[in-house]
């Protein structure tokens, strides 16, 4: 069997975060996915099966790209790894086909799926359409106003997106849907989580199938440039693309890494220790305990949690972990668009809004690095918002 | 002087009295007033929800009493404070979810049931795994920490799960979250079945108990019910404590 890199305890901790903190009926349930996950991981027949769908459905591997004109004018070498470039248009696919995979070893039927900006609950109900499987996603009413185009897309995938009203109606509200439907329909259902988050076994499994990002970027990076990068950029909500890239270099000390959050969700800086949804890590919260909402122009990063890893990676330091503003981030969007030729979701333009930051600042970290930023979903399904943000400023 | 959950809960058993607990969300409007009320109309037990913001357990009428709560600005030491002053002679037991609990620290938060006057305390999203630490600040603070034990555990889970709860175990009816159901699940009577083949504590099925007949059919295995959703819906709906205990006065009918 397989070794695991960097595996969780037993319990599913990273150092303090992580665990298995969820009702009594769902803990058969992750004990079995985390046996049929251990044992199809070290399966030369399942993982042969797996690398062909991301072969030859999701489009895999996907490219790295100078950005050439950003480099000059924002003095750093500036790469990205173009997850943008995937089947249904982000990181959230390499994901989706382990665990619809795994659904069907372990004789589900149905699988369900949260999500914000719909890049997940697309990616969900493509990979039940390629395996046949009932599907159903829960998404925030209000993710479901700024995410229209992708309600559509998972519909005429055929997945029934339900609406979710409780609380801010946003992801972290959309995951408490589907982890009471979980409840009620474990017999028969996998619950396909999207992030690095929720109970044990699925921050270490969800980190494994985005693991592929980080290896192919560092091979890609030797082949490409003689040599790998020194810092790596990524977004964080949930914290998986940014994982995925990071698993590789995480046993590198030389290359740095940098998580970027949402101002407004920035849990690795402004939360404290607290369980939600299935694992203790960082977490915007009240004195009492109450779980805040966090405020995001981005749904995707819209999460007042992070995976567990992340919570330990930034408590031994090991990564860096930064915000930036809304303003910041539409800044980005439209420099990455406009210099580069590349649309790039609201998410991984949080990464640039940093790098953007850093170099303008006095004492900048990025100045004439090799950075190597995580481009993990295409600007499409953002379109509509940043007309109407555009056309508001110009009024 | 605060009684032993447990003993007393057992001594009613062994006089062939079958339980009823029934569950109702702190911070509501009326939600004093009815616990004094169920008191009344002969509940063993009360259970208080200290409300949280993301109740995973919980259906659409305790998630809704929740918000109703949270919105009106309930604290967990608005609910402490109140349960203290309104001297219950039937013991009061506290529900909500780990985070609340883990907040203030789960040593603090097992004292201050204590000196409020609470006799036990429910986490709804706890699994048994992850207990230890709650089960040994129960045992200091000398309240009750009752586990819940679902339809999806195996035999020997059951066993454990049913060796270190003390107080009551809380088996869960159904597969699903709290809330109304039209019948009565075959699992709620397999489950009680289950746990009484292997515990000499008190078994109450909770989740999915919504009339009295039903509650009527869970006790022919079971030692007790609990019941919330559909008083909590009455409290939400006719804003009357005396109204609220009047539909729990029918449970207690149906029950002995």
């Amino acid at each position: 069997m397989s070794e695991i890199k960097n595996a969780p305890t037993i319990d599913g901790f990273f150092d303090e975060f992580g665990g298995r903190f969820i009702p009594e009926t769902l803990v058969p349930a992750c004990e079995e996915l985390e046996e049929a996950f251990k044992e199809s991981w070290a399966d030369v027949e399942f993982r042969a099966t797996l690398d062909n769908l991301l072969a030859n459905f999701a489009g895999r591997p996907t490219p790295i790209t100078q950005a050439k004109t950003l480099s000059t004018e924002l003095g750093c070498e500036l790469i990205l790894k173009r997850e943008d470039l995937n089947h249904t248009g982000s990181h959230k696919i390499n994901n989706v086909l382990g665990q619809a995979l795994l659904a069907v070893k372990m004789g589900k039927n149905r699988i369900i799926a949260e999500t914000g900006a719909g890049q997940h609950g697309v990616a969900t109900a493509t990979a039940a359409a390629v395996f046949g499987l009932e599907c159903v996603v829960y998404m925030g009413e209000v993710d479901m106003m700024r995410q229209e185009l992708n309600v559509f897309r998972m519909e005429l995938l055929g997945a029934e997106v339900i609406p979710v009203k409780t609380g801010s109606k946003t992801l972290k509200d959309a995951i408490n849907e589907a982890l009471r439907d979980w409840v009620t329909n474990v017999k028969n259902t996998h619950y396909c989580l999207g992030s690095v988050m929720g109970p044990h076994p699925y921050p270490m499994m969800v980190r494994e199938l985005q693991s592929i990002i980080g290896k192919e970027s560092k091979i890609q990076c030797q082949e490409q440039f003689g040599r790998l990068p020194d810092i790596v950029v990524a977004c964080v909500g949930g914290g998986s693309n940014a994982i995925g890239i990071f698993s590789e270099f995480l046993d590198i000390p030389d290359v740095e890494l940098v998580g970027v959050e949402p101002a407004g969700g920035a849990s690795l800086t402004k939360g404290d220790p607290g369980v939600l949804h299935g694992s203790m890590t960082q977490l915007l919260q009240d004195e009492w305990g109450q779980v805040l909402e966090a405020k995001s122009i981005s749904a995707g990063l819209d999460y007042p949690g992070v995976g567990p890893e992340h919570a330990a990676l930034a408590a031994s330091k090991r990564a860096r972990y930064v915000n930036v503003t809304d303003e910041e981030v539409i800044s980005a969007f439209q420099l990455m668009t406009q210099k580069e030729g590349i649309i790039p979701a609201l998410e991984p333009a949080h990464g640039l809004a940093y790098i953007v930051k850093d170099l303008e600042a006095k004492n900048s970290a990025f100045k004439n690095k090799m950075v190597l930023l995580n481009l993990s979903g295409r600007g499409d399904k953002d379109v509509d918002q940043m007309m109407e943000h555009l056309k508001c400023l110009k009024i | 002087m605060l009684k032993n959950l447990e003993v007393e809960l057992k001594q009613k058993c062994q006089n062939g009295q079958k339980l009823l607990v029934p569950f109702i969300t702190g911070g509501i409007q009326g939600w004093e007033e009815t616990l004094q009320a169920f008191e009344d109309v002969g509940a063993d037990a009360v259970e208080v929800g200290i409300p949280f913001s993301d109740a995973v357990m919980d259906g659409p009428i305790i998630c809704e009493a929740n918000d109703i709560a949270l919105s009106a600005g309930t604290t967990p030491d608005n609910i402490f404070k109140k349960v203290a002053e309104l001297k219950l002679k039937v013991p009061v037991i506290a529900m909500t979810y780990y985070n609340i609990a883990y907040r203030r620290g789960l040593a603090n938060f097992s004292a201050d049931l204590k000196t409020y006057s609470f006799s036990g305390g429910i986490l709804a999203d706890m699994p048994f795994e992850a207990s230890s630490n709650w089960l040994e600040a129960g045992r200091q603070a000398e309240i009750a920490t009752i586990l819940l034990a679902a339809p999806t555990a195996s035999d020997d889970r059951l066993e454990r799960i049913a060796t270190s709860s003390t107080g009551f175990v809380y088996a869960v009816g159904l597969l699903g979250v709290t809330g109304e159901q039209e019948t009565l699940a075959t699992s709620a009577t397999e489950i009680a079945k289950r746990l009484k083949q292997v515990t000499d504590t008190p078994v109450l099925v909770g989740v999915g108990i919504s009339t009295p007949e039903q509650a009527a059919k869970a006790v022919e295995v079971a030692d007790g019910v609990i019941v919330g959703s559909v008083l909590v819906k009455k409290l939400l709906a006719n804003k009357s404590p005396k109204k609220t205990a009047k539909l729990l006065a029918e449970f207690k009918k149906a029950l002995n």
